[in-house]
């Protein structure tokens, strides 16, 4: 991975990069932020260095992280407690702390700097270029890696020129449909209206995604100087910024930014001395995922019941308060200042023919190295979930990788190989959606997967149109009988049947999406499907009204790994002994059989 | 009630827009919505106060009683379903002895479920007023609950 995003203060020989990005700070990063601090000042290193608290690096599933730059060291699970060490060993004497570094598992050695570590070198950073580099509170931090550049090279183009270079580019939202960002642009552009309305759709409601989340917590002015791009290409000069009210950070963090800009006169009545109003407001969701739908979202931020509309009109025609309206996701806007600054052809050098630029995916559930990750559009799976994500851990076999969250599918093993973008994953069944990647072994069951997303979607239906309201329903009544071993075989062709007309009849988005895990999950694991119907199985052993909790004798090395985790004692064992146990006490929690490495738990 | 009502509304302009961010504000202060407070908020932004009930109930943030001292949110995202938050979930139940949604008698915990936090790398994580904790398991429910009590 390259950055240009390192800019070391004047006078200072080093940097140290804490990140405190929502999954560090769970792990007092704040601590060792100030511990440092103090460590520098009582080994007289204060003057020469310079401690910056930055955004999310990525690698989550390590962290807390410190980064010392020039060179790049990256000391990983870092406590509070082994800040005094960091500073006396490394910064006083030079001998790096060899037991904080990243241990590589497969050549089992330790690596010094992140330039070295296969979780970053495959990735490309567009999107994420300053995230975990730059203080995300400090305004001077953006100007100083070339921030609010691109813009003034926008103000000496025309819109129209704007747009055609971000055409150009061949940059497709991000937001999950793909749909080119400069036609969307050149709509509202030409769109007649005295007052247009930019929208930054950051109501990131996919459980399983939170890049959106990442980038407005690390690098905010970068989403700002997006939206001044689009909002002047399209002749807007009111923005929103809707955000989901589940991420406290990230909002704190862009109203920050917004003041920042604001004083600067970056943000404001003429803009830059360009004679270019531009305002922008925060909207905070009140917890609706149907508001990622961009007529959901408009209504809502109108103060009405955040339901959707039939389109056309189109909001680029007739959007908030019947305004001319354009809507772009965090990620797209992210993408612009880049584009704008180092020209369309750049862009377009990165990613496949038709899929340009990068993508940032979220890593999580079973994999090695869970984070935030972005690779050029093209990446094969198998190096997203092999080399950056080092894997499934436990020795158990990669099931699938489930992308698009409730609106997406399953990517199963036999497509392990597959370029990521746009068409090829919408061929397999799935979509690229806005980029969560829920990896699963054969310990997920599919069915529970795809019932748990049904679960997820039947909720947040917004009630307004049948196909979505009802099927959504009796899909999910479908499902749970499949997972409680009730249904017939017959059911899984009608649920399909169902599956379809649900999607050709929603009205909006979360509908005609909402059946997508159940299609791609039948379409893969029919045979789950099947096993739970026809032998009342579930081969993963999660749907928990069809395990047995029977010890299998066969399989059965008596190690007692289930008897030590029994919350209830339910489980009898005694060294070399076959371990038993006695349903009455079961609670049916399934402790044990996570924690029996040898499928011993029938 | 009324000062405090009077307070939230000076920041506020009058127009339906302002509705929701008000709604947010009365139950930042209050903790939930009261109903004297909507139809105050709704005669504010020249609403009917069915009309403001129909905006308030469609949103899964706002609540309509009063809450616990302390909020806990079990994350039930997709990650966390994956790597076990729905057993984290039944613990927290169990040692509060509500079901998610429900406040204890005591009122010193709520217990909520949410969709996602974005914690998805911290599997399954929960959020305890603005604490979040990763990698859970179900035996550190009691401390963390206990870390929390505030009092």
């Amino acid at each position: 991975m390259q950055t240009e995003a390192i800019r070391i203060q004047p006078g200072k020989d080093r940097q140290l990069l804490v990140c405190r990005g929502t999954g560090c700070e769970s792990q007092r990063a704040k601590e060792i932020y100030f511990g440092l601090i103090d460590a520098l000042k009582k080994a007289g290193l204060a003057d020469k260095t310079e401690v910056k608290f930055t955004g999310c690096h990525g690698l989550c599933q390590m962290g807390p992280t410190i980064i010392i730059e020039p060179g790049g060291t990256f000391y990983c699970n870092v406590t509070p407690e082994d800040v005094q060490e960091v500073v006396e060993s490394d910064l006083v004497k030079g001998v790096p702390v060899e037991r904080l570094l990243f241990l590589d598992p497969k050549g089992k050695k330790r690596v010094l700097t992140y330039h070295d570590m296969d979780f970053f070198q495959p990735q490309r950073r567009i999107v994420l270029r300053n995230c975990g580099f730059i203080n995300p509170e400090d305004i001077d931090n953006y100007i100083e890696v070339g921030g609010y550049r691109a813009i003034q090279k926008c103000f000496k183009m025309t819109p129209m020129e704007v747009i055609n270079e971000v055409k150009k580019s061949g940059i497709r939202g991000r937001g999950g449909a793909g749909f080119s960002t400069g036609m969307k642009w050149e709509f509202a552009h030409k769109a007649p209206g005295d007052q247009k309305y930019l929208i930054c759709n950051a109501d990131e409601g996919d459980p399983g995604a939170f890049m959106d989340r990442a980038v407005l917590e690390g690098d905010p002015h970068s989403v700002l100087e997006g939206m001044l791009i689009a909002g002047y290409a399209i002749g807007a000069t009111k923005a929103y910024v809707y955000v989901r009210a589940e991420y406290p950070l990230a909002y704190e963090r862009v109203l920050i930014a917004i003041k920042q800009a604001t004083d600067r006169g970056y943000l404001g009545k003429n803009v830059f001395g360009s004679g270019f109003d531009f305002e922008i407001k925060v909207k905070l969701g009140a917890g609706a995922f149907v508001c990622g739908e961009e007529t959901a979202l408009m209504a809502s931020i109108e103060g009405k019941r955040g339901m959707p509309m039939p389109r056309p009109p189109f909001p680029a025609i007739k959007g908030v308060f019947g305004k001319p309206t354009n809507i772009n996701n965090v990620e797209t806007l992210a993408n612009l200042a880049a584009i704008m600054d180092k020209g369309a052809d750049w862009f377009a050098s990165v990613g496949t023919e038709k899929s340009k630029g990068t993508k940032v995916f979220c890593l999580a559930g079973k994999i090695n190295r869970s984070g935030l990750v972005e690779i050029p559009m093209g990446t094969p799976l198998r190096t997203i979930i092999d080399e950056i994500g080092g894997g499934i851990p436990n020795k158990r076999k990669f099931k699938a990788a489930q992308t698009g969250g409730p609106s997406g599918g399953a990517i199963p093993a036999e497509h392990f190989d597959i370029p990521m973008d746009y068409e090829n994953v919408t061929q397999v069944g799935s979509i690229m959606g806005s980029g969560g990647m829920v990896v699963t072994d054969e310990s997920t069951c599919m069915v529970d997967l795809a019932r748990f997303f049904l679960t997820f979607t039947q909720k947040e239906s917004c009630g307004k149109c049948v196909p979505c309201r009802l099927g959504t329903k009796n899909m999910l009544e479908v499902l749970t009988r499949i997972t409680k071993g009730q249904a017939t075989i017959d059911e899984i062709d009608q649920l399909e049947v169902l599956a379809q007309d649900v999607k050709a009849g929603s009205l909006c988005g979360l509908g005609q999406t909402a059946p997508n895990p159940v299609l791609s999950t039948i379409r893969y694991y029919r045979d789950e499907y099947e096993a739970h119907i026809l032998r009342h199985e579930c081969p993963a052993r999660v749907c928990v009204d069809l395990i047995k909790f029977q010890v299998n004798e066969e399989k059965c090395t008596k190690c007692g790994s289930c008897a030590k985790v029994c919350p209830t004692n339910a489980v009898i064992w005694q060294k070399k002994e076959t371990a038993r146990i006695d349903l009455e006490k079961c609670i049916k929690c399934r402790s044990c059989i996570l924690a029996c490495r040898f499928n011993a738990i029938d | 009630m009324q000062e405090k009502l009077q307070e939230i509304f000076s920041q506020h302009y009058r127009k339906r827009d302002a509705l929701i961010p008000i709604l947010q504000d009365i139950q930042g202060v209050f903790g939930y919505l009261p109903p004297e407070a909507m139809t105050a908020a709704g005669k504010f932004c020249h609403m009917d106060p069915v009309e403001v009930f129909g905006v308030a109930t469609f949103y899964a943030q706002f609540k309509f009683s009063p809450v616990g001292k302390n909020l806990v949110m079990v994350c039930q995202g997709t990650a966390c379903h994956v790597m076990g938050g729905g057993r984290v979930l039944e613990e927290v139940q169990t040692q509060l002895g509500i079901p998610a949604g429900g406040t204890t008698k005591d009122g010193v915990y709520t217990l909520e479920t949410v969709a996602c936090i974005g914690a998805c790398a911290l599997a399954p994580a929960m959020v305890v007023n603005k604490n979040t904790y990763g990698r859970m398991k179900a035996e550190r429910v009691t401390e963390i609950l206990n870390a929390n009590r505030g009092d």
